[in-house]
Order: structure tokens, then C-alpha cells, then sequence
């Protein structure tokens, strides 16, 4: 007894989350793609050595 | 330019909001759930007299422990910082905690009706947790509805700090008033607490709630990366439209030189 | 500013009046609660739905506050004429708390003609409209305030404000209960909750106003 309502809980939760975060990572993906490299993260990961340009 | 020898191995930031933490913690999110799922819906038993409805409850639960201690309290605190510091970071940090937090609590609401049904016999009983969870889903939509109106971005920024810190109070008024109302009305009322549990369920409990939580701090991280970069966009584009009006001005100057303003 | 408030309780008031028509009709006056004292349903729930037709009615006299001061830019005049935010704050919420007074009243009246219910402990009746009442009008302005100056600030100040006022609903509802009903002392506890809410928003709304009034 139960399990027709246990099935579409877990459904609903994980396909949810699957569709959910699915969303969000092509959403970083297409926004990253349109952003040069300096500015896609809030800290950048440490680059080797560069000439500061500024 | 760069002369940098052996260095030019250099990672470049990648076009997209994963990173090697992300990928561990998403990986670690994966095994998590593979264990939960085998945990709630094959080895542990059926209770005594809800039966295998119980198993809601391994989701249940841990997605409402998520929401209100985890998500909206960064909210709260995200709120807080940005308004004392003008802090970005915090600002978008509350809010893509908050959206994450809306998220998990359907999922309270959700498994909360659907485990009701079998047990109490209808989809909604006016219990504290369902109770209190509806007006809290309802408080924090219209908090999510505040970040997205289309006004100035600091001043929005700030209405939204102001609101994410009272509505975090909203939620301690709600959750109280609405436990000691029903607390006054003890009907036939099963609260999903009171069910005995013990060993493998007790387990599965806690695994569900781990799960849960590294779940919503994997969500997290993109999503407040995706935050960023709409942030980062956003600059972009008022920029360019700063640019644009200057050399339309420099154009305009100089195609009217020598006539009077 | 007076005058105009009280052209705003003659659509106000009468929008109170008719939502507690309209209860009638939507919760038969012949319903009979079954075993209780020769009661209709619609009696027993006067207390619920008195609180509702404030509360729905609160939200457009709420709603006016803030447009009108925005279309006269009074709020710009108030501010640059050195007045503390706090000032405005207590201020409007007092404006408000009067027009609210007036509509309960008003509105208070009409339900005990309409749904006819008796009246036990009057002073816990009146207590615990002015501390609702406290709590209404100051959440109300802050959330105004918040949503000043927007278009949408029609639907977005009953979505936000709705939810934070569930628990004064609450309370209010079932401490009038109680002062309608049954023993006073069911409903006193609830004053204390009341009491904390409004405490906790005039508080919020004085430290916030600043904030909230600055213009980037």
C-alpha cells in the first residue's frame, strides 16, 4: 500500500532536480560563451605567470 | 604579449560553470542519491501502519530541513552582508539560495500531500509542517518576484536584502503561530515524526537528509555562476551602451563645432 | 492629506462592506453548525471573516497610500525637508492605522448585523483589534514602501504582504473567537503574539524606512 503515491513522489523530486539542474548548466553554458574569459568567474583560477596588461 | 615559458599551461576559464570542486561534489551528489534510492525504496521495510508510504518521508523531511535551515538562512545572511558591505557576491549568493530554497520546499509540499494521501486518506490536513511550508513557498515566490522586477539593479539589490532578512523572520513567525494553532486542535492528525523508526530507517534518514543537503550546495554553485554571469552581462551591456552614447556624443561635438548651443 | 483619505475610505469601506455581503452569500446563512448551541456556520465564522474583509480591504487602502504620494512627489518633498525616514515611516503607518480603525468599525459593525453573533468580553475584542491593527498598518506601509513607485506594485503588494499577515490572521481570528464566544482566556495568549508583531514590524519599519526611501 502506497507505493502509487511513493513512484510519482520520487519522480517528481528527481526528474525536478534532473530538469532543474539541466537548466542551469546550459544557461551557464550559453552565458559563458558570450562573456570573454576575465569575466566569467567571481574569482578566477590562478593563471601562471602574465603580464599584467592594463 | 606574454613570455611566460613553461607556464602557458595555464587553465583557462572554461564556457561553462562546472570546476573540478563542482564535478567532485556532483559526483559524491550521484553516488549519494544511488545509495538513498536503493536505502528508501528496496531495503528498508514498510512501517507498521503507514506502510510503504514511509518512504516519502526520506525525501520529505530532509527536503523541508534543506529549505528552511540551509537555504533561506543563506538567504538571510547573503541579505544581511550585501547590505552592509554592497557586496555582489552576497546579494546573488541570497538569491540563488532563495531560488534553490523555493525548489526544495515544493518538494516538501509535494511528498508531504503525496504521503498524506495514503495515510490521513485526503491529500491536505492542516498539520504544522504542510501548513506552515504553504505560506512560506507563497512568502519566498514573492521574494524571487522582487529580484526580478525591472528597476535599477542596486536599488533593487537593496529591496531585496531588506526583504530576504524580514520574510526570514516571516518564516520563524509563520512556523510558530501555525504549530501552536495546531497543537491546540490534536485531531487524528499523524505528524511524520511520530512514526517509530528505528535502525535502517534511521539510517536512511540521515542519508536522506546528507543527500539532500550536498545536493542543494552542488545547485548552488552553478547557480550562483549562472548568477554571475547574468551579473557580468548585465555590466557588459550597460558599458557598451555607455560607449555607445559617448561616441555618438564625440560625433555629434564635433560634427557641430562652431555652431552655438 | 486628511480630505483625501477620506475619499479614499468611501471606495475602501464600501469594498469592506460588500466582501462581507458577498461572505454571506458564499457561506449560506442557514448552514447549521451540527451540535453546537443552535449556531449557523456562518455565525461562528464571523470572526474569520470579519479578519478577512480587513485584510482584503487593507490592501487597497494600503495600495492608495503610496500612489498618491508618489504622483505628488511628496515623498521627494518630505525627504529633502530633513525629515527622518523613521518620521515618515510612523507617520504614514499612523495614517494608515487610523484609516484601518475607521474601516474595522465600520466594517465591525456590519458583521455583527449581518452574521449576528454575540459579544462576550468586550475589552479582549478591543485589544486585540489595536495591536492587529498596529501590526497591519505598519507591515503594510513597509511593504508599500517596498514596492513603491513600480508598476506592478498593484499585485505585488498583496503577494508579498498576504503571507506575512497569515499569522495576525491567525491570531486575530481566534482571539475574537474568544471574545465573541468563549472564555477570554483562550484568546489572550494570542494577544501576546499580536503584540510581537507589531512590536517586531514597527521596529522593522523604522530601522528600514531609511533604506528603502533612498532613491540610488
Amino acid at each position: 500500500m502506497g507505493w502509487e503515491y511513493v513512484i510519482p513522489g520520487y519522480l517528481v523530486v528527481f526528474g525536478t532536480l534532473a530538469v532543474y539542474a539541466t537548466a542551469v548548466l546550459r544557461r551557464g553554458r550559453s552565458l559563458s560563451k558570450q562573456l570573454p574569459e576575465e569575466k566569467r568567474r567571481f574569482l578566477a583560477p590562478e593563471a601562471g605567470t602574465t603580464d599584467l596588461e592594463k | 604579449m606574454t613570455t611566460t615559458g613553461v607556464d602557458t599551461n595555464v587553465s583557462t576559464v572554461p564556457a561553462h560553470t562546472g570546476s573540478r570542486g563542482s564535478r567532485a561534489l556532483g559526483a559524491i551528489c550521484l553516488v549519494l542519491i544511488a545509495a538513498l534510492l536503493i536505502f528508501a525504496l528496496w531495503v528498508t521495510p514498510p512501517e507498521v501502519s503507514q506502510r510503504d508510504a514511509v518512504r516519502l518521508f526520506y525525501i520529505h523531511v530532509p527536503s523541508a530541513i534543506v529549505s528552511f535551515y540551509i537555504a533561506f538562512t543563506i538567504t538571510l545572511i547573503g541579505s544581511i552582508l550585501y547590505l552592509a558591505k554592497q557586496s555582489v557576491f552576497w546579494d546573488l549568493m541570497a538569491g540563488a539560495s532563495a531560488e534553490i530554497g523555493v525548489v526544495f520546499l515544493g518538494f516538501t509540499l509535494v511528498t508531504g500531500m503525496l504521503w498524506g494521501r495514503p495515510t490521513w486518506g485526503t491529500y491536505w490536513q492542516w498539520d504544522p509542517r504542510l501548513t506552515s511550508t504553504a505560506v512560506s513557498f507563497v512568502l519566498y515566490l514573492g521574494y524571487l518576484a522582487v529580484r526580478r522586477l525591472d528597476m535599477d539593479p542596486a536599488l533593487r539589490s537593496r529591496r531585496a536584502a531588506i526583504l530576504g532578512i524580514v520574510s526570514f523572520a516571516n518564516l520563524i513567525i509563520v512556523r510558530y503561530s501555525v504549530s501552536w494553532w495546531r497543537s491546540l486542535h490534536q485531531g487524528t492528525t499523524l505528524d511524520p515524526v511520530d512514526t517509530q523508526m528505528d535502525g535502517v530507517m534511521l539510517f536512511t534518514f540521515f542519508l536522506g537528509t546528507i543527500t539532500m543537503i550536498l545536493v542543494f550546495f552542488w545547485l548552488l554553485i552553478h547557480r550562483f555562476r549562472v548568477a554571475w554571469l547574468e551579473h557580468q552581462l548585465a555590466e557588459v551591456g550597460l558599458e557598451a551602451a555607455i560607449q555607445e552614447r559617448r561616441s555618438e556624443g564625440n560625433a555629434s561635438d564635433a560634427s557641430s563645432d562652431g555652431k552655438t548651443r | 492629506m486628511e480630505w483625501v483619505s477620506r475619499v479614499l475610505t468611501t471606495q475602501v469601506l464600501p469594498f469592506g462592506l460588500l466582501v462581507l455581503i458577498l461572505f454571506g452569500f458564499g457561506i449560506s446563512p442557514d448552514l447549521q453548525v451540527r451540535g453546537s448551541e443552535d449556531r449557523s456556520v456562518l455565525e461562528q465564522v464571523a470572526p474569520g471573516l470579519f479578519w478577512l474583509a480587513v485584510l482584503f480591504s487593507a490592501l487597497l487602502a494600503i495600495g492608495r497610500s503610496f500612489a498618491i504620494e508618489a504622483v505628488d512627489g511628496n515623498l521627494d518633498a518630505l525627504r529633502l525637508a530633513g525629515l527622518e525616514p523613521a518620521g515618515i515611516f510612523l507617520g504614514k503607518g499612523a495614517a494608515t492605522l487610523v484609516e484601518l480603525f475607521v474601516l474595522e468599525l465600520i466594517v465591525g459593525v456590519g458583521a455583527f448585523l449581518f452574521y449576528g453573533s454575540p459579544l462576550a468580553n468586550p475589552l479582549l475584542l478591543i485589544t486585540t483589534v489595536v495591536l492587529a491593527t498596529v501590526g497591519i498598518a505598519a507591515a503594510g506601509t513597509l511593504y508599500a514602501a517596498l514596492a513603491a513607485g513600480l508598476r506592478v506594485r498593484d499585485t505585488l503588494v498583496p503577494l508579498l504582504l498576504l503571507p506575512v499577515l497569515a499569522p495576525v490572521l491567525l491570531a486575530a481570528t481566534l482571539a475574537t473567537e474568544a471574545a465573541l464566544f468563549g472564555p477570554a482566556s483562550d484568546g489572550w495568549p494570542w494577544l501576546y503574539a499580536l503584540g510581537a508583531f507589531a512590536i517586531l514590524y514597527v521596529g522593522a519599519g523604522i530601522l528600514a524606512f531609511g533604506s528603502l526611501l533612498e532613491e540610488s
